[in-house]
């Protein structure tokens, strides 16, 4: 199968589910990997180390910015030229769009967010999630090119070889207007904690941590939410790395450590993440209320009897003080933050 | 300003959906207008309230998709169209596209086409691109500020790095997020009226068109893999051996 | 006969419905808890339409029927009882009284905006000394030329401290033939010189609900205020029970909509001796009492919406309306705290505050026991309504929304 790989990137960077991608298309067959945009030479020569065998490289100062219309039209007509099997994309929300577009010109269709990819005969039978991933389907496209974009982080990322180069084969750009890029701005805020797709609660064990010195003048009480401030310290680490929102028992706040907003459970707020990573957090009825239908839930306790290992997939029995600084450690590495 | 807004009937979110038979099914739970529809229809009646004009619901369904309909006929769009036909039973986002980019054009004189970021049956959210692909219409997807000016349209786009900021001349295709405000209940007048309103529909031969051919098909949906009820405990020597391993559970999973 | 919801009805219940979930149930706990009103609910309530739902357009309104105002009570019920207070004085004993009984200048004045939330009103019946037994009522008025001299005390009033209005019935006939004459009714400015009005704290239940004494000293009122004639006080009070007591039964039942709701999530949830508490035969019971309660209480309050809508007298079928969901939901909150255990009784749970709230209403808007006396009069033949010179206009859908 020949597969493209499209190669998304922002100001320089690439994202690197388009890396994995590559490894995903590369088990398809044969990989042309297409970088487009303006002074992104070195990206193109990147795609070579992840495993591509082809590189196409639009290089155009119109295409400094991405915009739909340019990057699909210049997509779309190397398509019809060269006739690949199927394209993938990184599901990202420049390549949701591309994608979209490409398939309208090419009569095709796209399977979108897809999460596992099989091969059956010369139809790919990708498999993804429906209903807000409350069911999976396993989707084929009838017309050529097969499209995909692919979900981040569920397909391994191939280890670069910098052994591996190439010279990327220069095509032209289509440079039509229908927008113009006029700049970027960040935007303020943490995750909330009802929209979060991943959050790390603390609870009254976060607390304790009796080989912490507290601050000389404290009495028994402000020593007690001194601690809990550093457990939370770590807590909110860890969401930093998972990009993820941060949560509390009623225990906690009631005992003043964080603000009401962060709780979770029957008094406060009830939520649904994906990943639900409860810390020093006991797991009483009314919690488990606010927290029940997450997609999964991790606990790390020093009780191994707390009733919140009765919910989770993953628990650890240990010193979070210890655990959470190790597992914010391995996540930055892991996710090459 | 004629603004048009496309709306999906789906399933309630708080449904519980299962496979049954081979076949999706969501029990008794309600259909309702798609959530990320209802911003689209509060979005386009904010556009209305500043310049003026008239707000169009459209949708492809049968007669429960007049539901979704009357709900944004209730929020106060000033009427609605119903596209109905029993070759549009199974549609996927390019043959949705190509109905409602024929839709738009018999409408006619229309200046800005909404539509809800994706829908929470589908979840693919291409079909707003796909539809101003076909218009030959800028695509404004993700916006959450929109300013027109004119002829002109300026909006703040929501991407992994914050806001792409995009100007393009109208007409032009929008997807919404959240950021316009909780989309506003429906007025009393709104129920009246929308309870009593006769929703045109219109065909496929209406929209001077054949059935589009779908090239997407699910010839299987499963149930996701039942989870395990059973903790597994994470052990090793050091806390770092457990982090590691931990992680790697975790990222396998894939939720990350 | 058809006893389903039309579509309009439907999408009344669904807009109350999220209004009162989405914007005072994650606050109403807060507020419950510090025995205060929560600030911006009137107005709100007020904005949206909710407050003038089942009057004319023509006076304000918003031209839904008087089944519509059962659903909305109902829905805000079934979040706080203090929601649906507002509903049972503003709208009930204030609002449609005037709508019964006020001349077409009083509506002009007075109605429009009341039903548009621009003014707030209440009903103040109640004395300290005086609760069941109307006709003793202390609280009098003398006519002074264009006006009438008020003089006394009106306790236990839902708005008092809140309200732009009150419906208030005095004794201006200090010697009657018999007690229930020489009793007058008014539409009393609480803005007035001489009313001063505070609020009571210290209350079982309702505690997110502004409940107070109105104190009146020589005020001034208007003869154009008058509500009705001199002496015809008695029957107009007995029509502002049938308003206020309809939204009390339809909210009772939103009450037991939501014990019921709460105890079958937690049945589900709860394990003991293996197995989800829900499958356990005596909580079983309880919940199916629970639901086949909330069904009849449902079917009362339609009916008394039909009837109203017709035109039609109602003041047994309200009784029967009142009297059965208000003590069904007093017992719904009962085992639903049951049901909850331990965690019923704490204020976790929303359980102990339905059942502090559910108290009230088999005390107030005439309690349990009076239902039960008017039911006896009814059965036994004693009791036949006489036409009254007003009765609450019928329901014109037409008429109503121009």
């Amino acid at each position: 199968m020949k597969t493209w790989v499209y190669v998304d990137h922002f100001k320089g960077q690439v994202l690197p589910a388009s890396w994995e991608a590559i490894g995903a298309g590369k088990t398809l067959g044969t990989v042309t990997a297409l970088v487009f945009g303006s002074g992104v030479e070195a990206l193109a020569k990147t795609a070579f180390t992840y495993g591509a065998d082809e590189v196409f490289l639009a290089d155009d100062p119109a295409l400094a910015d991405y915009r739909s219309e340019a990057y699909a039209s210049t997509l779309s007509s190397l398509a019809a030229e060269h006739k690949p099997d199927a394209i993938l994309f990184p599901t990202t929300t420049r390549c949701r769009e591309m994608a979209g577009m490409v398939a309208m010109d090419l009569k095709t269709g796209v399977m979108v967010d897809v999460t596992a990819l099989e091969l059956q005969g010369d139809r790919i039978v990708a498999t993804r999630p429906i209903y807000a991933g409350k069911l999976l389907t396993k989707e084929t496209c009838s017309a050529s090119p097969q499209i995909a974009t692919l979900r981040g982080r569920a397909f391994p990322k191939p280890a670069a070889d910098t052994g591996k180069s190439g010279t990327p084969t220069k095509v032209a750009a289509k440079v039509e207007a229908l927008t113009n890029v006029e700049g970027y701005a960040t935007t303020e805020g943490g995750v909330s904690l009802i929209d979060a797709g991943v959050i790390v609660s603390g609870g009254r064990g976060v607390s304790n941590n009796p080989t912490l010195t507290p601050p000389g003048g404290l009495d028994e009480k402000q020593t007690e939410i001194w601690r809990a401030q550093q457990g939370f310290a770590l807590v909110k680490d860890l969401a930093a790395v998972l990009g993820a929102a941060v949560g509390a028992s009623r225990a906690a706040v009631d005992a003043g450590y964080v603000p009401y907003m962060h709780q979770v459970g029957q008094t406060g707020k009830v939520v649904s993440p994906d990943l639900y990573i409860a810390c020093g957090i006991s797991g009483a009825i009314q919690h488990l209320a606010g927290m029940r239908t997450s997609k999964m839930i991790v606990a790390i306790n020093k009780d191994a009897e707390a009733p919140i290992f009765k919910v989770a997939r993953y628990g650890v029995v240990g010193d979070l003080y210890q655990i959470i600084p190790a597992l914010t450690a391995a996540f930055k590495s892991k996710l090459g933050k | 300003m004629k603004i048009i807004v496309c709306i999906k009937q789906v399933p309630d979110s708080a449904a519980k959906v299962v496979v049954e038979g081979g076949k999706v099914s969501w029990g008794d739970a309600p259909l309702v207008i798609n959530p990320w529809d209802e911003y689209a229809v509060e979005a386009a009646l904010q556009q209305k309230e500043a310049l003026g004009g008239t707000v169009t619901a459209i949708s492809i369904g049968g007669e429960s998709a007049k539901e979704a309909i009357k709900h944004a006929l209730a929020m106060g769009a000033d009427d609605a169209i119903l596209i109905s036909d029993p070759a549009l039973a199974n549609l996927d986002t390019q043959a949705a596209a190509q109905v409602l980019a024929a839709a738009i054009r018999k409408a006619g004189g229309v200046d800005m086409a909404f539509f809800g970021r994706q829908a929470i049956d589908g979840d693919s959210g291409i079909t707003p691109s796909q539809t101003a692909r076909l218009l030959g219409w800028p695509a404004l997807t993700l916006s959450a500020v929109i300013k027109v000016d004119g002829g002109n349209v300026r909006v703040e786009r929501a991407i992994e790095e914050g806001r792409q900021i995009v100007t393009a001349k109208l007409p032009a295709v929008f997807s919404l997020v959240k950021d316009f405000g909780e989309p506003r209940y429906p007025s009393f007048m709104g129920i009246r009226k929308a309870s009593r309103a006769e929703i045109p529909a219109w065909s496929l031969g209406d929209l001077g068109m054949v059935a589009p051919a779908t090239v997407i098909s699910w010839p299987e949906v499963m149930n996701p893999p039942s989870r395990e009820v059973t903790c597994e405990v994470i052990g090793g020597g050091s806390p770092q051996e457990i982090a590691e391993k931990l992680a790697d559970k975790i990222l396998a999973e894939k939720i990350l | 006969m058809d006893f389903d919801l039309t579509q309009e009805h439907t999408m009344v219940q669904k807009m109350v419905r999220d209004f009162a979930t989405k914007e005072v149930a994650p606050v109403i706990k807060e507020f419950d808890r510090k025995q205060e009103a929560i600030p911006w609910m009137l107005p709100r309530m007020g904005e949206l339409g909710i407050l003038g739902i089942c009057f004319p357009v023509c006076y304000g309104g918003q031209g839904m029927d008087y089944i519509s105002l059962g659903l909305a009570c109902e829905e805000l019920e079934a979040v706080d009882t203090a929601l649906r207070v507002v509903m049972s004085v503003h709208v009930g004993l204030c609002g449609m009284t005037l709508l019964q009984w006020g001349t077409e200048e009083q509506k002009q004045e007075f109605l429009i905006p009341l039903a548009k939330g621009e003014k707030f009103g209440c009903g103040a019946f109640t004395e300290p000394g005086m609760g069941s037994d109307v006709a003793a009522m202390r609280t009098h008025a003398k006519r002074d030329g264009n006006h009438y001299i008020l003089n006394g005390e009106k306790m236990w009033i839902s708005l008092a401290s809140k309200a732009d209005f009150a419906m208030i019935t005095v004794r201006t006939d200090p010697n009657p033939a018999r007690p229930t004459d020489g009793l007058t009714t008014f539409l009393v400015n609480l803005h007035s010189p001489g009313v001063t009005r505070g609020d009571i704290h210290g209350k079982l239940g309702v505690r997110a609900g502004s409940t107070g004494w109105i104190n009146f000293q020589d005020v001034r009122v208007p003869v154009a205020n008058r509500i009705g004639e001199e002496g015809e006080g008695f029957k107009i009070t007995m029509s502002a029970f049938d308003s206020g007591r309809y939204t009390v039964g339809a909210g009772a039942t939103g009450l037991i909509r939501a014990a019921l709701e709460s105890s079958v999530k937690y049945a589900r949830e709860r394990t003991t001796f293996g197995k989800p508490i829900g499958e356990h035969q005596m909580i079983q019971e309880k919940i199916a009492k629970m639901a086949q309660d909330h069904e009849i209480a449902r079917l009362l309050y339609l009916q008394v919406g039909w009837m109203k809508n017709q035109g039609r007298r109602s003041t047994l079928q309200t009784t029967y309306c009142k009297k059965f969901a208000t003590e069904a939901s007093f017992e719904a909150a009962n085992q639903a705290i049951q049901i909850h255990g331990a965690y019923g009784f704490s204020d976790e749970y929303d359980m102990e505050r339905y059942l502090r709230n559910a108290k009230g209403a088999v005390i107030y808007e005439g309690s349990s026991e009076i239902q039960v006396l008017i039911q006896a009069g009814y059965a036994l033949g004693e009791r036949k309504d006489k036409a009254l010179r007003c009765e609450l206009p019928a329901y014109d859908a037409e008429a109503w929304q121009k």
